[in-house]
């Protein structure tokens, strides 16, 4: 047992080492194009491994992905941006103090990008997550949209509906990938734990949990406020990559991206979210091809526009109807895999397959 | 602010009010009898103003034969939607939702692919841009249509609702669904009724609404199908009178924030929201204190 461990051990830690090696390499002699699409894997990814640690596996379906994502990303281009730049940008409503002063490497702002998500997270989990089910998640759907509205409506602040431009590109692959590393790891490690335990003994029944001496609340906000970090983290790395960000990037459209994806790569597995972010990033960049009008053989066809996010809601309503598992289910992917020795205790843990 | 500037106000507030009551009956309906928060409901509505408009530009139908034939084919595809999409996930709470999502999705989409994203005006009989002046009031014939008309489904549905056998039959499922089985009512008709319903309502709801606002694009749906979903939670989601009072109270309340407060008027939506999420917390039954259904959540 203790050999396997290690083994295990010394496997992931080569693995992670070997994926920032691949993202130095990548970042000199891959095509910018690619490097870009991994980077939106990478954003993808972390927005939905920590959609899963909240739906998947806590049973607490939230919609306030967009809005939590559009704090980290604000926050970092607001601290990144030069006080020069912001003094250009912000032409109506001049910004107010700190932030015409402040000018940040991006780490320090990153960290402040997701503690700040994570303490707006705490204040919207706190009374949110007293509800169940419906209520929840059109709670958390309004506290999405009054982020939203309120960053078009504070001028001082964030520059209204023009948003943000001109954000320093200070990211390289190897802070999107280390993000996903950490990321991940931070979400396994928490899953496996006797919080994760706990988390999904509430999923399945919280009546039961809390009859066993589980306090809901304190799971319950404790697996949001982790979520509301990452996502935070993710929404900086976004706005670093995008370069230019306004309120209606952050529309209850990335939501419903974030839970196709989910959906896709089956809730209750990390793995499957890092999959299917990749998956969709490959999907979305191959239809934009085919919205964009193109000419075969001296034939114009015309581009249709659209086309991307009806293929996507097809997609999720097939998957909703006929594979609510998604590409991996419960199932994650582990080294004891890869060495044909089943993992039988994670196959015994969850009995009831089926996504309520 | 002088009496008639008020009363100018108030007669904007009730039509905008009774639009949204006519949504948000919708809505109610729908999770009255299925327990789904039908967040499609805004789609429909859109969906029907597009096709209304579509008839009369593109294949020049007068208004009245385009607007009833829109309304057949929006309560066709409700019906199409509920059967193939809501009814297998009926038992699954949260994965209902997530169909509804992307069906959602799906028509905002599908109407951008069919018809581009451009804002295309909305046709409507001359006869609702004149306006009536009566002392100081300004008083246009629009606002007057949508409240007679709204007046005139409210009572319709009461009637349906409490004295046919079908409508008995529809509370009888949104309280038990199992003990209705018993005394021998179809479920699955009795949901598709409700779809016929509320996507009427919708459809009734765009063309009075787009008279008013004359344009559509396909995301037209979203803001009033938000608010009228508001609207019903305000009132108790889940009973009719509630959802007309509660839309009422909404359209009201957001003419007069405008009306007697214009700073704030850039964040009316927010103040929405706020009410949505207040009573959702503070009392999730809302103005009417309807029984939450604990066993569905």
């Amino acid at each position: 047992m203790k050999i396997k461990l290690k083994r295990n051990t010394t496997l992931t830690i080569l693995a992670s080492i070997g994926i920032l090696l691949f993202s130095i390499w990548a970042d000199q002699n891959l095509d910018a194009y690619i490097v870009r699409l991994i980077h939106m894997w990478g954003i993808y990814a972390i927005m939905v491994v920590s959609f899963n640690l909240i739906y998947g596996f806590t049973g607490q379906f939230s919609m306030a992905h967009a809005g939590l994502a559009a704090i980290g990303a604000y926050v970092v281009a607001l601290f990144t941006l030069s006080p020069e730049i912001k003094a250009t940008t912000f032409f109506i409503t001049a910004p107010v103090w700190p932030i015409n002063v402040v000018e940040w490497p991006l780490l320090p702002s990153l960290i402040l990008g997701g503690l700040l998500t994570a303490v707006i997270g705490f204040c919207i989990g706190a009374p949110a997550l007293r509800l169940h089910g419906d209520y929840l998640l059109i709670v958390t759907f309004g506290f999405s949209e009054i982020i939203r509205l309120l960053l078009v409506n504070l001028p001082m602040i964030c520059n209204g509906a023009m948003g943000l431009k001109g954000i320093p590109q200070y990211s390289n692959l190897t802070w999107t990938l280390s993000a996903v590393i950490v990321t991940v790891f931070v979400v396994k490690r928490l899953v496996d734990s006797s919080y994760g335990r706990a988390l999904k003994c509430i999923r399945e029944d919280d009546i039961a949990a809390e009859a066993v001496g589980v306090n809901l609340f304190r799971h319950k906000i404790l697996a949001f406020t982790i979520s509301a970090f990452f996502v935070g983290i993710a929404g900086g790395l976004l706005a670093e990559i995008l370069g230019t960000i306004d309120p209606s990037t952050f529309k209850p459209y990335l939501t419903y991206a974030v839970v196709t994806m989910a959906v896709l790569g089956g809730v209750r597995s990390l793995t499957g979210g890092v999959i299917a972010a990749g998956v969709y990033t490959v999907m979305s960049e191959w239809l934009r091809g085919v919205e964009a009008p193109r000419t075969i053989f001296n034939i114009d066809f015309p581009g249709i526009p659209g086309l991307r996010m009806l293929a996507f809601a097809i997609m999720l309503l097939l998957l909703i109807l006929f594979a609510r598992n998604g590409i991996m289910g419960n199932r994650e992917f582990s080294w004891s895999w890869i060495f044909g020795k089943q993992n039988a205790r994670e196959d015994k843990e969850e009995g009831n397959n089926e996504l309520a | 602010m002088d009496i008639s500037l008020f009363l100018q106000f108030l007669v904007n507030g009730v039509a905008l009010g009774s639009l949204y009551a006519l949504l948000a009956i919708g809505f109610t309906i729908i999770f009255g009898v299925v327990g789904l928060i039908n967040i499609a409901h805004g789609d429909f509505f859109m969906m029907a103003a597009f096709l209304a408009m579509w008839g009369v530009m593109q294949y020049n139908i007068p208004w009245y034969i385009s607007f009833a034939l829109a309304a057949v084919i929006t309560v066709l595809a409700g019906l199409l939607v509920e059967k193939i999409a809501y009814r297998p996930l009926r038992k699954m709470k949260t994965s209902s939702f997530i169909g509804a999502i992307s069906i959602s999705f799906l028509l905002q989409n599908l109407f951008v692919v069919l018809f581009t994203a451009r804002s295309k005006p909305f046709p409507h009989p001359a006869l609702l841009d004149e306006v009536l002046y009566i002392g100081e009031i300004v008083l246009p014939v629009v606002n007057i249509v949508i409240v007679i008309f709204s007046a005139i489904l409210f009572l319709a549905l009461t009637l349906i609702v409490t004295k046919t056998n079908t409508g008995r039959a529809m509370r009888a499922v949104s309280k038990d669904i199992e003990a209705s089985q018993l005394m021998g009512v179809n479920p699955n008709k009795i949901i598709s009724f409700a779809f016929i319903l509320s996507t009427s309502f919708a459809a009734a709801g765009a063309f009075l609404y787009c008279s008013k606002f004359p344009y559509v694009d396909p995301f037209t749906g979203m803001m009033p199908g938000i608010k009228a979903f508001i609207g019903a939670v305000v009132g108790g989601i889940g009973s009719i009178p509630g959802a007309m009072v509660g839309g009422f109270t909404l359209g009201l309340a957001e003419i007069m924030l405008v009306a007697f407060l214009p700073t704030l008027t850039s964040y009316r939506d927010i103040f929405a929201y706020l009410v949505l999420i207040l009573f959702l917390l503070f009392r999730p039954g809302g103005i009417f204190n309807v029984k939450v259904r604990e066993e569905k959540v």
